[in-house]
């Protein structure tokens, strides 16, 4: 099985592991992530202005091209997945707008493409009990805590992964590799986004609140599917430290490099040396 | 405080041109407040989004194309996914920032970011960032 991938812009530069991670887990799982032949940034937000569809025209050229390689398209990137994704419905449904945007794109496409998230992939066809079977190194009990963020799940009509107050998707997955989700109140509160351009004191605030909610249930690493959320993260967590009596410091993966792990990739190649926070002290210490 | 409230004000150009921009209407409004309830950077805003809100009822736009909240609102949508009615005060927010782009306002300048943040920024903050912040 073939399945058309859109790595984005950010999965080819700061976040390799995140990539690399999600393709070789492909692979043993019987599925091969086909990087689509020619792609172009999503934009990075979807645009909140239905008065000015330029901003649609960039993933709307994705999205055609993705068309040309199959019925569906997967991303990795909670980011793209929601821009995709929320193009793709207006493409769909909106044949006044399709026909401005895709005339001005000069390319022919009728919305008819399935966007989903890895995630999505790993529940619907290959099965989070499947998972259990083949995971060799299972995570023995370690604590992850799921943080979703906000591009995963809302707006929820469109999105439609999960519930959007609840959701559960990333905790079944994880799960299924062995770990102990650990629910925490601010897993999908957002970790302060493009605001760290310019009001890091936000991002500190917003993305502290997510660990320390997540650290004080328990969590000994936190999970992540948006190289954004990661970044931002990573980056106050110092900080987090220093001003949190008791804190204690955790790293902040992507699930992907969970998942190769426990599909007995070797932990060297999985990226974690380019987390700020290794995980791999703690995955020596619990004798994964 | 005595207001003023004149038909004028109240059906204000710009109001349209916001609502046109974001496809919102602000009297859908009816001011429960769930959207700054859930704001997570309401704490940071001059104005809440649902004083915001407010305001574009009242005709007060002055105060909200001025307004500080513009450029701290991240779009989580927090605010829309709570809400009753099925505003989006993100929205909103977004056509306020864009009349302020549009016109030439932007409100970010990259020989202003720090060389830290350059340096090893994902890209798509960059992206999202200029897109919200520069016009």
């Amino acid at each position: 099985m073939k399945i058309p991938y859109y790595p984005g812009c950010t999965l080819s530069t700061v976040a390799k592991g995140f990539d690399a991670s999600a393709r070789e887990s492909a692979k043993v799982l019987g599925f091969e992530m086909e990087e689509l032949k020619q792609w172009n940034c999503c934009g990075a937000a979807f645009p909140l202005t239905p008065d000015n569809l330029a901003g649609l025209a960039a993933p709307a050229k994705v999205l055609s091209n993705a068309r040309r390689m199959g019925d569906s398209v997967v991303t990795l990137c909670s980011v793209c997945y929601n821009v995709l994704k929320r193009t793709n419905k207006v493409l769909r449904d909106d044949k006044e707008k399709r026909a401005v945007v895709l005339g001005f794109i000069e390319e022919d496409y009728d919305g008819g493409l399935s966007v989903v998230h890895f995630l999505e992939v790993l529940r619907d066809r290959i099965g989070f009990e499947n998972i259990k079977k083949i995971a060799k190194r299972p995570l023995k009990g370690i604590k992850a805590g799921a943080y979703y963020g906000c591009m995963l799940l809302r707006p929820f009509e469109d999105m439609g992964i999960d519930r959007c107050e609840a959701p559960t998707i990333m905790e079944d997955f994880l799960s299924s590799l062995g770990a102990i989700p650990v629910d925490f109140p601010d897993k999908i509160e957002c970790c302060g986004a493009h605001l760290s351009m310019g009001r890091t004191d936000v991002v500190e605030k917003l993305s502290g609140n997510v660990m320390r909610s997540a650290v004080e249930k328990g969590a000994e690493l936190i999970v992540t599917s948006c190289p954004l959320c990661q970044h931002n993260l990573e980056k106050s967590q110092g900080a987090v430290f220093s001003k949190t009596p008791g804190y204690r410091t955790v790293p902040i993966v992507y699930f992907t490099q969970l998942l190769g792990l426990a599909l007995g990739q070797d932990e060297n190649e999985l990226g974690f040396d380019k987390n700020l926070w290794d995980a791999r002290p703690l995955l020596k210490e619990r004798g994964v | 405080m005595n207001i003023k409230l004149e038909n004028s004000s109240l059906k204000s150009p710009v109001v349209e041109l916001i609502e046109r921009i974001s496809g919102e209407l602000v009297s859908n409004c009816y001011q429960c407040g769930n959207c700054t309830g859930g704001c997570p950077v309401a704490y940071a805003m001059d104005i809440a989004p649902t004083q915001m809100i407010r305001m574009l009822q009242m005709g007060r736009v002055s105060e909200v194309l001025e307004a500080e909240s513009q450029w701290i609102c991240v779009s989580c949508l927090q605010c829309y996914s709570r809400c009753p009615k099925g505003v989006s005060a993100a929205s909103l927010f977004e056509a306020v920032r864009q009349i302020n782009l549009r016109s030439g306002r932007n409100h970010a300048e990259i020989s202003g970011l720090a060389a830290s943040f350059l340096k090893d920024a994902p890209q798509q903050a960059l992206v999202c960032g200029f897109r919200k912040l520069v016009g």
